[in-house]
């Protein structure tokens, strides 16, 4: 039946493409944190695979599908929500939360509520505290016995340390987990995404809007949040500024908002509701950063969401043709 | 550049056979005149088997106010009037004539030459255009003096001539606005006249400059009609995009192109209305692009009603050997086709051949989500929640979320990278809905 052709689009391709935007980020961690880097990637994505592999073959029963890309890009990603030095079979047991309790206990790919890779994280981050939230500073290339540090958000919460400068943020020569740190190549990344079409720009610019706008408001109002280590001039608009780009480059939210929160199983299905969850994710951001316990909330921003985005999906529908106004 | 508001696709255009002449296709040996060939009531023979009947004759008329009348494309003999399988492979019955010569009833007028000026009123313009059997060319065949003929107190205030041809590969409007330019224009002046519309205005694709700027050239001489480029974007011809690209308003959900004073005719039916009115002919031919990736002869063929496909297939060089598929119309909305030895129908736009790569699918996997569905349906629509609330036989739910809505343009299909058959289960759950929605009304 009629169409008779089609656009030749298929998981495999979204997939790929989303890995290939990543490999820019991926290098600056290679470039920043060494063998780490390439180890816990390389565990965590052969981890996901194996466990797709047996629980589908085995526990399901049903054709394997390890090759559609969707393992790997978990894998990834969840790497990259990880220190470069977390001990390996931590990372397995990430692994293993995430694919087999988050993706596949709820029927495989296209059925999961919650983001596995993110689950698989802060699984970890709320069983192993200490070992997920020991970073190794930039430069100490050792998996095994790296020097090690706060991130900049850590800095900023607990109120000690020099914070780094924009221009490293920029570039990734900081601390924090090993996907997160380059602001340049995740960018890169995320405009590849949207020049390709594998994401649109909802779910991206208001998560990075409400961040700014929400930060750059607080920076104004109070200005004594950002007290420690960044250049302090005479105009406050400028401090609040800075503040707010601080925001934008530090902890794990150009990576959230460009490859975790674009999702396509656990984020909105039209534009609109599109919008409405990158707001909320921007909002639950700022908030847990600034008056939680936690320095860094972007991963439990999206996960909230994630549990919303049903909701949406009810209440929030496309803007339909010939509507017809009440 | 004007274009609809909400989704769309971009196919690729393949217009194998664009700029290529129209040529007369052969007369076949035995023409089969379905009688099913218009939406509506079927048409009820007037002639019986062993009438000799001329081209042009009328050999089965109306058969309700939805219908249309049908005349003999050949001359020749009528051997029988029996069943045979339609492009769905359904039997309906037909009249089959033996082809003898080629003689025309002489009230048709067969000379080129232009006939501009139109003396008749509204009332008779429609009289003879229901006379001559003409019914929407673009694929619907619905009967056009029934669309001429607006509910009392509707005013029309613009006429809009179909001329976007969105669907790939086909090229036969192109070609016809390239030959036929100023019958185009003089048949609009017509039906502007018919419904009494000050504004006439023909959308065309722009991916047709030629044509865009021939009929631009020759509009100068006939007062109220504008050439309107648009956007390349499928599916830019659809009735309600259409309206909205032109005149920037939306057609209701459920109501008709009336309700925002707009009446849309297919620019091939526009030109069959100048032959009809001004020339006295009848609907019996029509131009068909028969084409694909294979075919040596991809062209546009003027074609007797009747003619089975095969012959068709025959003159464009015959059907390849790496044929998976045979669509009767365009690759987007077509049907695919049970044999060639269907004939040609009034509403049959085009011919097309697809190869096995052009057919094939990947595996069918889970919905991921993606909303390629949700953001390339010009109608608004969820197609990947109607097609799970069809799974649970929602139908109430479906009715809520606008399933009837659905134009069948297949864009979500196309778009889908999970290979999911979205519309086929949306004309299902249409005609489900569409079910309940009618014994409610009883």
């Amino acid at each position: 039946m009629a169409p008779h052709i089609h656009s030749g689009d298929s998981i495999e391709k979204k997939m790929y493409g989303v890995l290939l935007a990543l490999i820019p980020a991926f290098l600056v961690s290679l470039y920043v944190f060494g063998w780490g880097s390439l180890i816990v990637t390389a565990i965590s994505v052969v981890s996901c695979l194996t466990f797709e592999y047996l629980i589908q073959k085995f526990l399901l029963k049903v054709k394997p599908s390890i090759t559609d890309g969707s393992a790997i890009l978990t894998g990834v990603l969840l790497a990259f929500n990880l220190p470069s030095n977390l001990p390996f079979w931590i990372i397995i047991i990430g692994a293993f939360v995430a694919i087999g309790v988050a993706k596949m206990s709820f029927g495989g790919l296209g059925n999961n509520p919650f983001n596995p890779a993110l689950v698989g994280r802060v699984f970890l981050l709320i069983s192993f505290p200490v070992q997920m939230t020991t970073w190794p500073l930039p430069g100490e290339h050792s998996y095994i016995d790296a020097t090690t540090g706060a991130t900049p958000l850590g800095m900023l919460h607990g109120h000690f340390g020099q914070l780094p400068d924009l221009s490293s943020m920029m570039l990734g020569t900081i601390g924090g987990s090993l996907g997160e740190v380059g602001a340049i190549a995740l960018i890169f990344g995320g405009l590849y995404l949207l020049f390709k079409r594998i994401i649109t720009w909802q779910i991206p610019v208001s998560i990075l809007g409400t961040v700014f706008v929400f930060t750059l408001i607080m920076g104004l109002v109070s200005p004594d949040i950002y007290h420690i280590g960044l250049i302090k001039t005479a105009c406050p608009a400028f401090h609040a500024l800075t503040y707010a780009l601080f925001h934008l480059l530090s902890g794990g939210l150009l990576l959230g908002a460009f490859f975790m929160a674009t999702d396509y199983v656990t984020s909105p299905m039209n534009p609109r509701g599109q919008i409405i969850y990158g707001i909320g994710i921007g909002l639950i951001t700022v908030l847990i950063r600034l008056f939680g316990s936690y320095p860094e909330g972007v991963s439990f921003a999206i996960l909230i969401m994630n549990g919303v985005t049903p909701l949406i999906n009810t209440y929030v529908k496309p803007k339909r043709f010939g509507e017809v106004k009440k | 550049m004007r274009t609809f508001s909400i989704g769309g696709i971009h196919p690729p255009g393949y217009k194998l056979s664009a700029g290529k002449p129209i040529q007369r296709a052969a007369l076949p040996k035995q023409s089969v005149v379905l009688l099913n060939q218009q939406i509506g009531a079927l048409a009820v023979p007037v002639v019986a088997k062993g009438d000799e009947v001329k081209t042009g004759q009328l050999i089965a008329k109306s058969g309700g106010f939805v219908s249309a009348n049908i005349h003999a494309p050949v001359s020749g003999k009528i051997s029988k009037i029996d069943l045979i399988p339609d492009t769905g492979g359904y039997k309906h019955k037909a009249i089959f004539i033996d082809v003898v010569d080629d003689v025309w009833v002489d009230t048709i007028d067969r000379s080129d030459v232009l006939i501009k000026d139109c003396n008749l009123d509204a009332t008779a313009i429609v009289a003879k255009i229901a006379e001559a059997g003409i019914v929407g060319m673009g694929g619907a065949a619905f009967p056009t003096q029934v669309k001429l003929t607006p509910p009392h107190g509707k005013k029309v205030d613009v006429l809009i001539v179909n001329a976007v041809e969105c669907e790939p590969y086909l090229t036969s409007d192109h070609q016809l606005m390239m030959e036929k330019g100023e019958e185009i224009l003089i048949g609009t002046t017509i039906l502007m006249k018919a419904i009494q519309a000050k504004r006439g205005v023909i959308g065309i694709e722009n991916n047709k400059p030629d044509a865009i700027a021939h009929l631009k050239k020759l509009s100068a001489q006939y007062p109220g009609i504008e050439i309107i480029p648009l956007k390349v974007q499928y599916p830019q011809g659809g009735e309600k995009q259409l309206i909205e690209a032109i005149i920037g308003r939306q057609v209701p959900s459920g109501a008709f192109p009336i309700e925002v004073g707009a009446i849309v005719q297919n620019v091939a039916t526009v030109f069959a209305v100048y032959e009809a009115v001004q020339k006295n002919k009848p609907l019996f031919e029509r131009i068909i692009t028969v084409t694909g990736k294979s075919v040596s002869r991809p062209g546009n063929y003027l074609t007797r009603i009747g003619t089975p496909l095969s012959d068709l297939m025959h003159e464009a060089g015959g059907l390849p050997e790496d044929a998976a598929k045979v669509i009767g119309g365009g690759p987007m909305m077509g049907k695919a086709l049970v044999n060639l030895s269907v004939p040609v129908t009034k509403g049959c736009s085009g011919l097309l051949v697809l190869t096995e790569k052009e057919t094939l699918r990947n595996e069918i996997k889970n919905c991921i989500r993606c909303t390629k569905c949700v953001r390339a349906c010009p109608m608004g629509l969820e197609p990947y929640l109607f097609m799970t609330l069809i799974e649970h036989e929602e139908w109430g739910k479906l009715e809520k979320e606008r399933i009837m809505d659905c134009i069948e343009c297949g864009c979500c299909t196309y778009s889908c990278p999970s290979a999911r058959p979205l519309l086929d289960y949306l004309k299902i759950g249409k005609s489900k809905v569409g079910e309940v929605i009618r014994t409610r009304k009883q």
